[in-house]
């Protein structure tokens, strides 16, 4: 099953390399991978998208998270009221007589013409990571010079609807 | 727990490394094993100085030193403090932070490194040890600023003790210890993302009493956990107010006395046919402190198959990790024992239970062959123990003459054995018995030994010569890799490859080129002579015991198989 794990971290030099050399360490498998600052200073926060087997391994990824000194909080939102977004860029082929037709394509999606050349268009999407996907099958026939995809980084929203029971395995409460 | 956090004011002129050998004053260390070198070199200079503040001890190779600063620790209940110089100082560290960090021995190893604006450039000397430690610490630290040194001390020693212990390493670039340093240094912290959860949640504990008090065929089964925690005494009196069966894993030995009637001994894939029988057949599974290894549990389908399992580990990792747990409680497993013993002490209905494990002690025993003259390991270690009278510290490396030690002496009180039980590393013992003589100078300290162990780390005798520490090394000498021997001859249709040797050092020689007083063993009698002796006196001694070559280790549960599935039980 896929989770979306997100850990709060110190932001030091190797943390990183601690937390993915741990997963990768324990075999857990991993989609994807966002790191950025946050709102407080010396701390970051890492969103993980992980295919897990089963309830049971879900559990020890976030306990062996939890274990590393460095790591301040983890938690998995997969099943919470959540905001997740991803951001893509695909440079598309096209000469000038098919950049309207580009364009009509990606407008449902919300993208934008960031760069274009003589023989290219790059296409900024962001969005979840199911329509990224939708919009690159869409672009695909074009001819697709790059692609660069930055992985989801999702919070919590900040109203929570009232669930009877969420999945929580965080052990710092 | 909440970090302690002090202020500490230092206004003279000072290197790095003045402060760090201050640090190490401050946190009380006596005793130093350390290996110098290139980095490290402004380190020995500060040490050279503080001349009187502790004990450095130099092993021959930076295995030595780390394996007998996990024997220190084990032993003293102490970190065992550990220095090395970068690159190959550090690497030859590897193997004993790895065995630490298996068997969760608290261990503060400072490591060397080439100056800052040299690292990442391959200089000399240079090795990524954080890269390379990482996945085999607890934590490590490298460190960027002379004033943040202190403090990192001072962290790693609290991350190293407390909750589960383990290694963590600090590597100090050399420009950081040798820079003069002349401001004040705070050497405060606080870790808020490590918290290690102490005390037990009190409605696990009620969960826990209400399942013994409903159970039918309880065991106990003692972990390291509790030796770690100081819990012997609480695991005692827990276990007699119930009379409850007790086994115990192989770092378990001395958690609960191993003589007393209550104890079944040692469970898993070289333990007693009582003790495994007692977790296939257990209707509720009290594990204090063990992480259920799959040397202890066999294959997993048929582990306590029927029971409902309580899980008290300081580490919530480990719980639910191998075995599905009903009850989980999070705690030090002293806390959740004395919780536990705060309960009113209930009948239980269990006397039938313990009358059939207590007659599979005596119907199903480990048993030897015994043959007229020549030795049998099995019996030799039941010799050290009668000598000694179950008294004397006991290190191991892993391997035929580990298991034979662990079956047939009986600790009754914990700290006293010290082997490699999660790593399982050749070339432990020895070193770790220096280590362990260390912090107990009165102990009678028996280095069990195989004899491709012994040849890992012998070296280290010239520590026994230069200090004259009393260690006794038994090798027990049967002229093969042991254990490989017998898996080839069980499982690889005696295809013996590369596990008989038939060259060997004249170990007797050997010791004696390091003004050590070596035996050569080769009957019962000349092992009755010499034995007794030989541990009664104050000096140290390698005893080159001959043993048969073809015995095995039984019984055992065979790779893949179930805890009811043992082979070699004789009635």
């Amino acid at each position: 099953m896929r989770r979306i794990v997100t850990a709060i971290v110190h932001n030091r030099s190797g943390v990183l390399n601690r937390v993915t050399g741990l997963l990768a360490k324990r075999q857990f498998n991993i989609e994807s991978i966002s790191v950025g600052r946050t709102e407080t200073e010396g701390v970051s926060k890492m969103t993980f998208v992980v295919e897990v087997e089963d309830d049971r391994k879900l559990e020890q990824l976030t306990k062996q998270l939890n274990k590393q000194i460095d790591v301040l909080k983890v938690s998995d939102i997969t099943d919470k009221a959540i905001v997740a977004r991803e951001l893509a860029m695909v440079k598309v082929i096209s000469n000038p007589q098919i950049r309207n037709e580009i364009q009509g394509i990606i407008e449902p999606f919300r993208a934008s013409i960031i760069d274009v050349s003589k023989e290219s268009v790059t296409v900024q999407v962001t969005g979840k990571s199911d329509k990224v996907d939708a919009l690159i099958e869409l672009l695909r026939p074009y001819g697709i010079k790059e692609l660069a995809r930055t992985g989801l980084t999702a919070f919590t929203r900040g109203h929570q609807p009232q669930v009877a029971e969420f999945k929580s395995y965080s052990l710092l409460k | 727990m909440k970090a302690q956090a002090s202020v500490e004011e230092q206004t003279a002129t000072k290197t790095g490394a003045d402060l760090l050998v201050e640090a190490l004053i401050e946190q009380d260390v006596e005793t130093l094993f350390g290996y110098p070198g290139g980095a490290v070199l402004p380190i020995y200079d500060a040490i050279y100085r503080a001349e009187g503040s502790f004990d450095h001890v130099l092993p021959r190779h930076e295995q030595g030193a780390i394996h007998a600063a996990e024997g220190y620790a084990r032993v003293s209940g102490r970190a065992g403090v550990v220095i090395g110089t970068s690159g190959p100082g550090a690497t030859n560290l590897v193997t004993g932070i790895a065995d630490a960090m298996m068997d969760s021995i608290p261990l503060v190893i400072f490591t060397g490194q080439v100056a800052k604006g040299v690292i990442g450039t391959d200089a000399f000397q240079e090795s990524d040890i954080m890269g390379i430690t990482t996945p085999i610490t607890k934590h490590n630290y490298q460190v960027q600023e002379i004033e943040e040194l202190p403090r990192v001390v001072k962290e790693a020693f609290h991350i190293a003790t407390t909750g589960r212990p383990g290694p963590v390493v600090v590597d100090i670039p050399k420009d950081i210890s040798s820079t003069v340093y002349a401001k004040d240094v705070n050497n405060q912290f606080h870790l808020p993302g490590y918290q290690p959860t102490m005390k037990p949640n009190p409605l696990q504990i009620s969960k826990l009493h209400d399942a013994l008090v409903e159970a039918k065929k309880p065991v106990v089964l003692a972990g390291s956990g509790v030796i770690h925690a100081g819990a012997s005494e609480e695991l005692r009196t827990f276990v007699r107010n119930y009379k409850l069966p007790v086994t115990t894993t192989l770092l378990g030995l001395g958690s609960y006395p191993g003589s007393d009637e209550l104890s079944l001994g040692m469970a898993g894939m070289h333990g007693t046919y009582s003790a495994n029988m007692a977790l296939y057949e257990c209707d509720l599974l009290i594990n204090i402190g063990s992480r259920f290894d799959d040397r202890l549990t066999g294959n997993l389908k048929h582990f306590a198959p029927n029971a409902k399992v309580a899980h008290v580990d300081i580490d919530p990792a480990e719980i639910g990790k191998n075995i599905p747990t009903q009850i989980p409680i999070v705690s030090d497993a002293k806390a959740a024992l004395e919780s536990l013993n705060g309960k009113p002490v209930k009948e239980l209905h269990h006397k039938g239970w313990m009358e059939a494990i207590s007659q599979n002690k005596v119907d199903y025993p480990l048993w030897h062959d015994q043959p007229d003259a020549d030795i049998v390991p099995q019996w030799l270690l039941q010799k050290v123990y009668e000598y000694t009278k179950g008294e004397a510290i006991v290190t191991t490396d892993v391997g035929q003459h580990q298991m034979w030690a662990a079956q047939y002496y009986h600790f009754d009180e914990p700290n006293r054995w010290v082997t490699s039980g999660g790593l399982g590393t050749m070339g432990y013992g020895f070193p770790a018995a220096i280590g362990a003589q260390l912090a107990d100078m009165d102990a009678t300290c028996v280095a069990v030994v195989g004899d491709g162990g012994f040849q890992m780390t012998l070296q280290e005798l010239s520590v026994l010569q230069e200090r004259r520490l009393p260690v006794k090394i038994l090798i027990v000498n049967n002229q093969a890799l042991g254990m490989v021997r017998q898996w080839q001859e069980k499982f690889y249709s005696e295809r013996y490859s590369q596990s008989i040797i038939d060259t060997q050092p004249d170990f007797v020689k050997l010791a004696e080129s390091y003004q050590v007083p070596g035996y050569k063993i080769e009957t019962q009698d000349q092992l009755l002579d010499v034995l007794p002796g030989v541990l009664q006196d104050d000096q140290p001694a390698v005893i080159d015991c001959r043993v048969l070559q073809k015995e095995n280790v039984y019984p055992m549960i065979a790779p893949g198989k179930g805890l009811h599935e043992m082979i070699g039980v004789k009635r």
